[in-house]
């Protein structure tokens, strides 16, 4: 029974040469990259972003973003075509380069058509942008006869240098890579990092990297900044997975004692965080761990049961003003006032009777209708909220304000660096719950729900509880923090609790990786986080969602840091090749191969 | 008693009437197999004793229990199982997962449990675990041991047909409705499923409703043979009445040779 | 042994069904009936608005309506042919509407406006249309059909990013301010016939709608493409197997839709004469809201739920809100179409005129 099965011998067969790089592909690329040329400046943003420098004072940001679009096109067009079976792979060679020159190119010729257009009309009565100012930024100063031909060939030269990274070796590249986004995150992220080096009593690091508090990075700072982390991914290189893999194969004991250990770690840098980094960052760090709280919430609702909630704000409303109603004594109905932390088992019970009033009806709805339902619901909620008719109870347009800090025994927060403690707890707290459901009964009987409704049914789950419970769950997540959000900021106010709120919770888990814990994380910090940082970039937030959405459904649909059963999920016709692998290991050898297994 | 009495059920979908007042008996400890040309009605006769659709008309009395109306959940809680025509599993979830989830209506942890890790909880969960270890076991080699943690869409065609009877096994229940169990497999995968039917009967004590079309299997398989035809039952009998019967042979016309074999 | 199969058929008994949820489901549907009725009886009884004000609000809601119901077309045509909700069939109609609005504007200083307002508004419409179809084809190609075969949430996500995107580009483009149409002189005022008094912008709105709608219901009932519509919609495998060209097709539904809510948005100038980037938002729910109403899928039915929502919402808030003096009622007329959104999806997902797709396939 224990045989052990050779894999079939590999056949000796002729590689046919590998297919030639598509130009039409690149040309198309370069129209492609042309018209997002074209928007990106049309729609102001290359105005606003031109003020602020990367690297001061040769490299504004608009310029930067324009070029590097040309870049990521040219990078796309020349890359490399996938290796087919019986093929021969692919190399990349000056063909490639041409191709990403082509694009750029074309890109290029396309925002020296908008300079033109913008120079002979003026078309501002309809398109506010295409203004002189405009035309100078994108023609760099230059009488527009001089700026089309150098707009062409800098972007041709910058597609060509995107394509040129396919030629590089894994590890040069990695480490260019790498190196070119450290430079560019510690440009955009002036006041992250100044304030970091300020908490840490190392001010003589800022005046060296940046031109200033706030500034943009100097030109040695950009160059150390580089050189630093060329280096460390060079030598990072292996280095990474290697210790991965010690780490796996350390015997149980060792690997728990090195993850607390790690954990530990993590859990005292962040004590410091805070401390260190001041009252804004804070402020941001709390919104960002809210909005996280609940998109772990909705991770169970739609990560898990598969029920799309377009209509979540609600739950985190009803926290909020359940604790807004209970805790202040401007609260028109009725004042009980007692404590915040008193509050919290009330807002469970209104968010559980919430999650039960909106679930009910839409048990037996299908997903797409659920989700509509459960928007309509969302903006009745808001509505109602902002009503005059309802202001006895809710305080209508004017809300309800002096809402009472959060006192836990002695401590009492009222700073956002204060309360970046708290809403860690929670968010630790929804993680270990999103966990320790994930490999329960009812853990389970979500998923088969998720997977296929009727089946899961006619397997013994009863579907009412199991969506009941989901939107429960997900309520309760949401409505804490509410509590959390009306404690902190301190008054309540119904136009905050929109669809955008929901939109943006659902854009956090759907980017970050649905049914991950990490993802969602990354997911959060990278939608709240920068955004408030880069005051340039909240003005294009929300075009930046969409097209994130976009971009991230048609290319990686599971998230960046997706769960791995997920990402499994979204690309099945590569998993068939894997079981293979599986099975017969890199070595070719079988674990335990049944006799005539299929 | 019979373990599973239907009688006068009626079904129509739009213009078309699926089942034709159908009358049928399985008693306990029987294997009984529905053939019948195709359209006869068997998967919609599957659906509506599950639970998964509604009859028109008619009773459907198992253990006793008039059925009609009852939830899919609820229907298998009274010991009723099935398996698909076309492969149904949960794709996502590991082979273990399918067949633990099976027995979400024999356990009673809820998210408290689940939540605060209670000493109940865990035990329970042990319990599920071992009881989804022990029914794989059942198919030998097929499906154990670097098998559980695989994702059940990576599987082999006919390893996909015995996860969802493990699954169907692990609800615990005292009928099996089997549909088209050995559809696609090859022979020798035939014959090895043909002799699980058998122990599924003997060693686990199953009564078993089968929907067939390889008759090898049937003929091999079943105590009693049902034949349905247009929605309605045409004959009963063992395999070798029912395969010499002329009517049969008729609906089924064109193959008469397989049926005398 | 053979047996001949004559029994007769005893009627079901089913299981007792009252369940919690049953309970719930009945108990709305009469809180619901009576808040309508009662709140209906005051309002009427109290005598607060005369009839000429009720038949005002009724003609209203018809205007409305009849621009919903154009909107309503390119969600019903979509899902019935790709089954999920295009999100961003608003920003369509919102397209459409500030190029009208920049065409009127230049219109609105040359001569031909005074003197021939048909053949004005005529290239308005034309214009919007064009631009709407331009930009629904355009989210097709680029969002949609890479994802055709992909499960059914993820193109939802996508359209709602889609949404996102033309929105907030609309905004960084044309920019955010709120921009106005220009008066149609030729329009002002109203038309009375056999007692009725109507305004001359809603009396246009309403005309122009019902032409197209009719140009549109004879265009999938008698030509080609409307037929290969039909049977894509109805199982695009196999009406491929019969040598329909499925993916023109697609594209020929959402240009179509965009077409019409391009209409839509040139005749929204007459009616309320202020459009944004955010003006797509509300009418796409509220037209969402009416294709469903009137049968997801049915294109006469979207017609009928469009204009029945815009009855509804019109008339609606005076009719049962004022009656219970809720305070400033008139905030909560959008709580009327999501309210007739909800409940129509809970109590009746099929339709007025129902349809075959409400169900999942078991």
């Amino acid at each position: 029974m224990s045989q052990v099965m050779d894999p079939p011998a590999p056949v000796e067969v002729e590689l046919r040469p590998a297919p030639h790089l598509d130009m039409r592909r690149a040309v198309k690329l370069g129209l492609a990259g042309g018209a997002a040329m074209v928007l990106v400046a049309a729609t102001g943003i290359v105005a606003t972003f031109q003020p602020r420098m990367v690297i001061d004072p040769i490299l504004p940001l608009g310029i930067f973003f324009l070029y590097l679009l040309a870049f990521a096109f040219g990078w796309m067009a020349g890359q490399p075509p996938a290796t087919l079976e019986g093929y021969e792979p692919a190399t990349a060679g000056s063909r490639n380069v041409l191709a990403g020159a082509l694009a750029g190119l074309l890109a290029g010729l396309c925002l020296g058509l908008l300079l033109i257009v913008i120079t002979v009309f003026d078309l501002r009565g309809v398109f506010i942008n295409l203004s002189p100012e405009l035309a100078d930024i994108l023609g760099f100063g230059l009488p527009v006869a001089a700026a089309v031909p150098v707009i062409a060939v800098a972007s041709a030269a910058m597609g060509a240098l995107g394509a040129a990274v396919h030629l590089l070796s894994r590890r040069v590249r990695r480490a260019l890579m790498g190196a070119l986004t450290a430079v560019i995150v510690f440009s955009l992220l002036t006041d992250l990092f100044g304030q970091l080096f300020s908490g840490l009593s190392l001010e003589s690091v800022i005046d060296f990297l940046y031109t200033g508090r706030g500034g943009a990075l100097t030109i040695i700072g950009a160059v150390a900044v580089f050189g630093a982390f060329i280096l460390l991914f060079w030598w990072m290189e292996g280095r990474d997975s290697t210790l991965r893999q010690r780490v796996q194969a350390m015997p149980r004991g060792q690997r728990s004692r090195w993850q607390i250990g790690t954990a530990l770690i993590i859990l005292v840098v962040l004590y410091f965080v805070p401390r260190i980094m001041g009252p804004f960052v804070s402020q941001i760090l709390v919104t960002a761990g809210i909005y996280l709280l609940m998109a772990l919430g909705l991770n169970i609702v739609v990560g898990y049961a598969g029920l799309l909630d377009l209509g979540y704000v609600a739950f985190f409303a009803v926290g909020a003003y359940a604790t807004a109603i209970l805790t202040s004594p401007q609260s028109p109905a009725f004042d009980p006032q007692i404590s915040v932390l008193a509050s919290l088992p009330f807002v469970m019970v209104a968010a559980t009777v919430a999650g039960i009033l909106v679930a009910t009806p839409v048990i037996r709805m299908r997903g797409d209708y659920l989700a509509i339902v459960t928007l309509g619901f969302g903006e009745i909620a808001r509505i109602l909220l902002n009503s005059e008719w309802l202001a006895p109870i809710f305080g209508g347009a004017q809300g309800i304000t002096n809402i009472p800090d959060l006192q836990i025994g002695p401590l009492t927060f009222s700073t956002p660096q204060d309360y970046f403690y708290p809403v860690f707890l929670f968010v630790l707290l929804a993680a270990y719950v999103t966990f320790a459901v994930q490999k329960s009964r009812w853990g389970r009987a979500w998923m088969a729900m998720r997977e296929d409704e009727s089946v899961a049914e006619a397997m013994g789950v009863n579907i009412v509880t199991a969506k009941l419970s989901a939107f429960v769950v997900g309520a309760i997540l949401a409505s804490f923090g509410g509590a959390l959000f009306a404690a902190q900021i301190g008054s309540v106010f119904p136009h905050t609790f929109d669809i955008v709120v929901s939109i943006t919770v659902l854009v956090i888990i759907i980017v970050g990786g649905m049914g991950s814990v990490p993802g969602v994380t990354l997911g959060a910090l990278v939608l709240i986080v920068l955004p408030n940082l880069l005051r340039e970039f909240s003005e294009y937030q929300f075009l930046f969602y969409g097209v994130l959405l976009i971009v991230m459904m048609l290319k990686r649909p599971e998230g960046f840091i997706p769960s791995k059963r997920r990402a499994q999920e979204l690309h099945t016709e590569e998993l068939s090749q894997d079981a293979w692998l599986e099975i017969y290991g890199e070595k070719g050898q079988a674990e335990q191969v049944p006799e005539g297994a299929v | 008693m019979p373990l599973l009495e239907i009688q006068g059920l009626n079904k129509a979908f739009g213009g078309l009437r699926a089942i034709n007042g159908l009358e049928l008996h399985v008693d306990e400890g029987e294997v009984v197999s529905v053939i019948g040309p195709n359209g006869a009605g068997k998967t919609t006769f599957f659906n509506l004793v599950t639970g998964m659709e509604t009859p028109d008309e008619g009773s459907i009395v198992f253990d006793g229990q008039n059925v009609v109306g009852l939830r899919p959940n609820q229907i298998l809680k009274l010991g009723m199982a099935r398996t698909f025509q076309n492969v149904r599993l949960f794709p996502a979830m590991t082979v273990l997962e399918n067949v633990m989830v099976g027995q979400h209506s024999r356990t009673k942890a809820g998210l408290f449990g689940a939540i605060f890790k209670t000493p109940s909880q865990r035990r329970e969960e042990a319990e599920i675990e071992e009881r989804a270890k022990e029914v794989l076991s059942f198919f030998g080699t097929r499906l154990a041991g670097y098998r559980h943690d695989q994702l059940s869409m990576v599987l082999s065609y006919a390893n996909r047909r015995r996860l969802e009877i493990a699954r169907a096994m692990a609800t615990g229940p005292r009928l099996l409705l089997l549909d088209e169990p050995t559809a696609g497999m090859n022979p020798r995968e035939t014959i090895e499923l043909t002799e699980l039917i058998g122990r599924l009967r003997s060693e686990r004590g199953y009564t078993i409703v089968l929907i067939e079309h390889d008759m090898q299997v049937v003929r091999n398989v079943s105590d009693r043979v049902v034949v349905l035809d247009h929605g309605v039952k045409l004959t009963e009998g063992s395999y070798d009445e029912v395969s010499t019967n002329e009517k049969v042979i008729e609906a089924y016309l064109g193959r008469p040779a397989e049926l005398g074999a | 042994m053979t047996q001949a199969a004559t029994v007769e058929a005893r009627p079901a008994r089913r299981a007792s069904r009252i369940t919690p949820v049953s309970v719930f489901l009945w108990g709305l549907r009469i809180v619901v009936l009576v808040v309508i009725l009662y709140g209906s009886y005051l309002s009427i009884s109290s005598g607060r608005l005369s009839a000429a004000q009720w038949r005002d609000l009724a003609v209203f809601g018809i205007s409305t309506g009849s621009m919903y119901a154009l909107i309503a077309l390119g969600y019903t045509m979509v899902y019935g042919v790709l089954r999920f909700i295009n999100f961003a069939h608003g920003e369509v109609f919102m397209v459409g509407g500030m190029m009208a609005f920049y065409v009127a504007n230049a219109l609105a200083v040359t001569p031909l406006w005074t003197s021939s307002p048909a053949v004005s508004l005529l290239i308005v419409l034309v214009a919007a249309m064009f631009t709407s179809t331009a930009v629904a084809v355009i989210v097709e190609r680029i969002a949609y059909r890479p994802l055709r075969g992909a499960p059914r949430l993820i193109p939802l996500i996508t359209s709602i990013g889609a949404s996102f995107t033309i929105q907030y580009l609309v905004r960084g483009l044309l920019g955010p301010a709120t921009k106005s149409f220009p008066r149609m002189e030729p329009l002002r005022g109203t038309f009375e016939f056999g007692g009725f008094v109507i305004l001359k912008t809603q009396l246009v709105v309403i005309v122009a709608a019902l032409l197209m709608m009719l140009g549109l219901y004879l265009f999938v009932e008698r030509t080609r493409t409307g037929k290969s519509m039909r049977a894509v919609a109805e199982d695009p495998e196999t009406a491929a197997l019969m040598g329909i060209n499925v993916d023109r097709t697609i594209v020929s539904v959402f240009a179509i839709g965009g077409a019409m809510a391009g209409v839509a948005g040139a005749l929204w100038g007459l009616v309320f004469p202020s459009i944004n980037f955010f003006s797509g938002f509300l009418p796409g729910i509220k037209a969402f809201t009416s294709a469903v109403l009137g049968g997801i899928g049915n294109i006469v039915g979207a017609m009928l739920g469009g204009v029945s929502l815009g009855i509804f919402e019109s008339v609606g808030p005076s009719l049962v809100l004022a009656g219970y003096e809720i305070p400033a009622f008139s905030q909560l007329k959008d709580v009327v179409a999501y309210a007739a959104l909800v409940l129509v999806l809970i109590f009746r997902p099929t339709g007025i005129l129902g349809e075959r797709l409400a169900q999942e396939r078991t």
